[in-house]
Order: structure tokens, then C-alpha cells, then sequence
């Protein structure tokens, strides 16, 4: 079966002042068609800047190598390819949904313009389909909506918006980027619901990118722990909280509250800080911060290796 | 919106008065009046002028006749052109200074906003460096440089214009003024246009656009340029102003029968009529100017409207 999105070896670097800070470093990822893949980091770790590579969405100064195949087909390289699939087959939704909408135009135009530039259907077209998928991910009135502009919608109410739009073109897969951190914390789960309603609807493969492994936790079939701009750890979301291996995961897991936690308590959060991009390491980029590092940590990079549900790039491992 | 629009309208007609009125002040509290020439008339023919024109009278009943002639339309006598009344001779000129600044204005904008746009586009490449390098020049040289330069270049040397003179509904006629007149707004809404371009093309809407698929053309077109000529509205009541007193130039350089010389000459002469007439007229342009571009930014930004 042909991996609908396939990474090998991707890395971005930005170009700031001469230098070269790597920002993604050598990652490669599959996704089965109709997968729903989370991936969660601390801020910075490179989440965002990896699927803006594959959706040719880079800043100016940033550099790209390595490949991305969509349904087969390269995108990274061929810019061509990735014009016929990028806001149909392949969508993306932001985190910032109260300025992801163009400020003076409908959103009945915003929502239309996309399917008559995909689908060749007439403007009046595109507007009933819009009207639909409003209605689709259960915006109120869709009707009114289609006549007001972003900002006579609440944040919750744009970013359903925004998913309606991607899902204009059935797409195959959604790439979502922290599609409920700016939220209200009923509004996120309103919003991940949604997701969890839509992917099922339009059997489609999900990415869903977060720095909280609790709410990826909950629709992802498989979870990427990120750490510094590599991938430190893939396993299944159930084998994943059960048993994590690195250590990095093991704290971010004690981060999550729980309703066994007594109350009032401060949770705990995980000490120190991320290395700063551009290190060039030749060590365990979270040795600093690991309970468990030894020398040979500081010493000797960790590659992924292969366990039993997963892999996980660590020389002393949580055991099982 | 439209109650809006109708208070800024309202509200139009004191600050007419306010500007009419220290007008009127400082032309009178000004040294000298009308009537001082190089030859002296005899002291009774001065004052036979004075008592004519109601100059005689106290400084507060001149402004009340003033205001009085102004309910009815009437600007009064000039006290230069004696045979005119200030009406006639604003009618006369107004359209040569109207049609050299309305397509001043119109050029400046339809010229400015694309090379700004070009610029930004091709940020930090040798167009935007070559486009950024003519806009300084174009602010830097004023007019009254540009002008006589331009009709060595275009009249003398290649015969292809006319260096100055009029005709009436000559194009050939106003293409330099008109050129020399546009060149230093031009460049500025250049430059303003490629700055705010740089700054929207970076935001989260535009990455939106690009992530739905819709080609550069229609990301730019529909939903870059209009929140980028915010600035560009802002400018243009200034740039409106610069045009009017750059005409004052062109049209004294290129001898055009315009009104802009009034204003200079109005001023020296010590015709208070006259130089009244012209603030109110410039400044009634101003005002719906900017009314105007209040419901323009209604128009480019939504969230403006209420
Ligand atoms: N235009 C840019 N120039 C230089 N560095 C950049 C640029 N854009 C992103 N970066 C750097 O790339 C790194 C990875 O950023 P990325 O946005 O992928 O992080 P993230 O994991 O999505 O974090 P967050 O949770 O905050 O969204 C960051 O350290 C950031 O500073
Ligand atoms: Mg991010």
C-alpha cells in the first residue's frame, strides 16, 4: 500500500545572517491512508516547520532538503506536483485561526474560492457547496455566515470555519497545527470532536500537531514525540502512554494532569530548557535534561532504533 | 455608517469657518494692504479705494460683510484684478488646475501602487533595488527641477512635447506639467505601498491563501492588495495638498492658465479676497478628500465600519 504521505531524510534549515540553524533535522515519517498521526514537542521543536516543508509553505530564508511524497508522488522537489494537490488532496489548518482568515473578504468567498480555482464550478456553485460544509461542521445560520467577515465570528466559530475550507476539496489528508491552542478550553474540545467527526466522515488521513500530548492523545492512532528537530520516539498512542521509552516522553507524560492528582497541587513540568537550534551536537540533545543520561549520552548520538511497538532514539531506555 | 458620514459632513462646516476665519486675520494683521504700489497714489485717491471696498471700516465689520457675501455664494471683488469679481477669475483657472491634478493624482496612483507591489514582490533583487533608488530621486528633486529638465530633454532636444504653453484640451500640452506634478507622489506611494506589501504578504491570511492552492496572482490581487493600501489611503489627502501647491510651481514654470498662482500672488498682492477664495476652494477639496477616504478605508478594512 502506497504511504499517503511519506518523508525521508527531511531537513530545514534557515538562513539567518550567513549562518544555518536547523530547525528539522533528518526526518523521515510514513502515514497510512486514513491514519491519524499526532505529533507533540515542546514550542520550537521543529513541528510546524516540518509539514510548512511539505506544503512548500517555507519563509524566504529557509532551506529545505531531503523528500516528501504525497499519495506517491514527490512535492518537496517538484513544485508542479505539489500545486495540483496543496488546498485540495493536501490541506492545512493554522493555530492562529483569528488572523488565519483574510480580514475584507466574505467568508462565503473565501470558502468559494477555493473550489472554483480546484474545481472549475461556478461561483454560484461553490457557494452552495460552501453552505454545506458550514452546515457540515455544525456552524450556526451557515447562511448569515456566508455574508459576514472573520471578524463577526468568534475564534471557535473561524477555525470551524477554517476546517470547512480545507475539507472543500475532500482532501486526503488534513495536516492540523495545534488547530485548539488559541482556544477556550471548552471550545478545544468542541474542535477536536469535530476533527475526530470529520476524519471518520471523509475517511481521511489526519496529522495533528500539538505541544500537549493529552489532546492529541485522544484521536491518534499513532503519536511522534519531537525533541530539538528530530524524532525521538513513535509508537502506537495506547503503547505510548502505557510503556514510553524515551526519557523525554516519560516526562512529558508526567506533565498531563490527571483526575487521580490531588487537587491544588502544582503539576509538575519538565525542568530546563530545549538546546538552542543551530547546536551542533554530537550528543543526546536531551541529555542535559535526562534523569537517566550517562556519559556515553554526551558522548554518542542515539539513532531510532526499532522496538517492539515502535522506535525511540535513546541508549538507556525507560524499560518496559 | 451612513449617520457617520453625514456628522464628519456636518461637522465640516466649522472647520470651514475656522479656516476662513484665520485666514482672514492674519491677511489683514499682514503689513501693507491692496492699494500700496510702487507708484503712491495721492492719500485721497488711496482712501477713496479704501472707503470702496469697505476697507476703512473696522476690522470686525469687514470679516461680518465678509461672511455675509460668502452666505450668498459670493466671494466679493478682487482687489488686483479689478474688473473680476474672485468668482470669475477661480472659474476661469480652476479647471486647468483641476484636470492637471486630477490626472496627476490618478497617475501617481495607477503607476505607484503596481511598482510598490512589483518591488515587494521582488524584495531585495536589483528591480526592487532599482525601483526603491527611483523613488528617492523622484522625492528628492522637486518639481520646479524636474519641470525645465524634463522640457530640455522632451521639448528642446527631441521636439516630442511642447515646453510650455497652453491650449485648451491639449493633452500634448499638460503631459509634462502633468509629469513633473506626479513624479514626487508617485514615488512616494511607491515606497509606501512596497512597505506595507512586505509587511502583509508575511501574515497568517496570506499563508492561508497560498495553503488553499490559489495561485500568486489571486493571493496578491484578492487578498493582499487591499489590506496593503491602508497607508496609501492615509497618504492621500497629504498627497492631494502636495499636488496643489506643486501646481503652483508647474503652472507658473510651464504657463498654464491655472489657479495656483493666485495663491502666491494673492498672498504678495495683499488681495485678501482673492487669497479667501482660494483657501476655501482648496480647503473644501481637502475636507471631502478626506471623507472620501473615510469610506474608503470602510472599504478596505471592514472591521472600520460600525
Ligand atoms: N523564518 C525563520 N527564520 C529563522 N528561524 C525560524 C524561522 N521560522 C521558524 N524558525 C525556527 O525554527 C524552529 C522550529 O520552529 P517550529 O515553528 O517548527 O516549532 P514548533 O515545534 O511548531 O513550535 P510551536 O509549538 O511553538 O509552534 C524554531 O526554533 C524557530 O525559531
Ligand atoms: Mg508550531
Amino acid at each position: 500500500m502506497i504511504p499517503i504521505l511519506q518523508i525521508e531524510a527531511l531537513s530545514v534549515g534557515f538562513l539567518n545572517s550567513g549562518a544555518m540553524n536547523q530547525a528539522v533535522d533528518q526526518v523521515s515519517l510514513r502515514l497510512a491512508p486514513s491514519e491519524c498521526v499526532g505529533i507533540v514537542g515542546e514550542s520550537g521543536s521543529g513541528k510546524t516547520q516540518m509539514f510548512m516543508a511539505a506544503m512548500g509553505l517555507l519563509a524566504k530564508n529557509a532551506v529545505a532538503r531531503g523528500s516528501v511524497r504525497f499519495e506517491g508522488q514527490e512535492i518537496l522537489a517538484q513544485k508542479s506536483a505539489l500545486r495540483r494537490v496543496r488546498g485540495s488532496k493536501l490541506a492545512m489548518i493554522f493555530q492562529d485561526p483569528l488572523t488565519s482568515l483574510t480580514p475584507h473578504l466574505k467568508i462565503g468567498v473565501q470558502l468559494a474560492e477555493v473550489l472554483v480555482h480546484h474545481n472549475g464550478v461556478s461561483w454560484h456553485e461553490a457557494r452552495y457547496i460552501a453552505l454545506r460544509m458550514l452546515d457540515q461542521v455544525q456552524i450556526p445560520e451557515p447562511k448569515r455566515r456566508l455574508h459576514e467577515y472573520p471578524h463577526e465570528l468568534s475564534g471557535g466559530m473561524r477555525q470551524r470555519v477554517m476546517i470547512a475550507m480545507s475539507l472543500l476539496c475532500r482532501p486526503s489528508l488534513l495536516i492540523a497545527d495545534e488547530p485548539t491552542t488559541a482556544l477556550d478550553v471548552t471550545v478545544q474540545a468542541q474542535i477536536i470532536e469535530l476533527l475526530r467527526a470529520v476524519r471518520e466522515e471523509f475517511a481521511m488521513g489526519l496529522v495533528l500537531i500539538s505541544h500537549d500530548l493529552a489532546v492529541v492523545g485522544g484521536l491518534a492512532q499513532r503519536i511522534l514525540v519531537m525533541y530539538a528537530g528530530r524524532i525521538v520516539e513513535s509508537a502506537p498512542a495506547e503503547e505510548l502512554f502505557r510503556h514510553p521509552r524515551h526519557p523525554y516522553t516519560a516526562a512529558l507524560l508526567k506533565c498531563i494532569p490527571s483526575v487521580f492528582s490531588a487537587p491544588r497541587t502544582r503539576l509538575p513540568s519538565l525542568a530546563g530548557q530545549p538546546p538552542r537550534i543551530g547546536e551542533k551536537l554530537d550528543a543526546c540533545a536531551f541529555a542535559p535534561r535526562c534523569p537517566r543520561a550517562a556519559e556515553r549520552c554526551r558522548r554518542e548520538r542515539p539513532q531510532l532504533q526499532v522496538a517492539a511497538a515502535g522506535e525511540f532514539a535513546c541508549h538507556y531506555p525507560e524499560e518496559l | 455608517m451612513i449617520r457617520y458620514f453625514f456628522l464628519r459632513l456636518a461637522a465640516a462646516v466649522p472647520t470651514l469657518l475656522m479656516i476662513v476665519t484665520a485666514t482672514f486675520f492674519l491677511m489683514h494683521a499682514a503689513p501693507g494692504g491692496p492699494f500700496d504700489q510702487e507708484q503712491v497714489l495721492a492719500p485721497e485717491i488711496q482712501a477713496n479705494l479704501q472707503r470702496s471696498y469697505g476697507l476703512d471700516l473696522p476690522i470686525w465689520s469687514q470679516y461680518g460683510r465678509y461672511l455675509a457675501s460668502l452666505r450668498h455664494g459670493d466671494f466679493g471683488p478682487s482687489f488686483k484684478y479689478k474688473d473680476f469679481t474672485v468668482t470669475e477669475l477661480i472659474a476661469q483657472g480652476f479647471p486647468v488646475t483641476f484636470t492637471l491634478g486630477v490626472i496627476a493624482i490618478l497617475l501617481a496612483l495607477g503607476i505607484g501602487i503596481p511598482l510598490g507591489t512589483l518591488a515587494a514582490l521582488h524584495h531585495n533583487t536589483s528591480l526592487d533595488h532599482a525601483t526603491m533608488s527611483l523613488a528617492v530621486l523622484g522625492i528628492a528633486v522637486p518639481t520646479f527641477v524636474v519641470l525645465p529638465f524634463l522640457g530640455l530633454l522632451f521639448g528642446v532636444y527631441l521636439h516630442w512635447l511642447p515646453v510650455a504653453g497652453w491650449e485648451a484640451r491639449s493633452i500634448r500640452h499638460l503631459a509634462l506639467p502633468v509629469i513633473a506634478l506626479a513624479l514626487p507622489p508617485l514615488a512616494y506611494i511607491a515606497r509606501l505601498t512596497r512597505g506595507s506589501m512586505l509587511e502583509i504578504m508575511g501574515a497568517h491570511f496570506i499563508r492561508t491563501a497560498f495553503a488553499k492552492g490559489l495561485p500568486a496572482s489571486t493571493v496578491i490581487l484578492r487578498h493582499a492588495l487591499r489590506p496593503a493600501l491602508m497607508p496609501v489611503a492615509s497618504y492621500l489627502v497629504p498627497a492631494v495638498a502636495s499636488i496643489m501647491t506643486g501646481s503652483l510651481v508647474v503652472e507658473s514654470i510651464a504657463g498654464l492658465p491655472g489657479i495656483g498662482r493666485y495663491l502666491v500672488q494673492g498672498a504678495l498682492n495683499r488681495d485678501y479676497t482673492l487669497v479667501l477664495g482660494m483657501v476655501i476652494i482648496y480647503s473644501t477639496l481637502l475636507i471631502s478628500l478626506g471623507l472620501l477616504v473615510d469610506l474608503l478605508y470602510a472599504w478596505l478594512d471592514p472591521r472600520v465600519r460600525r
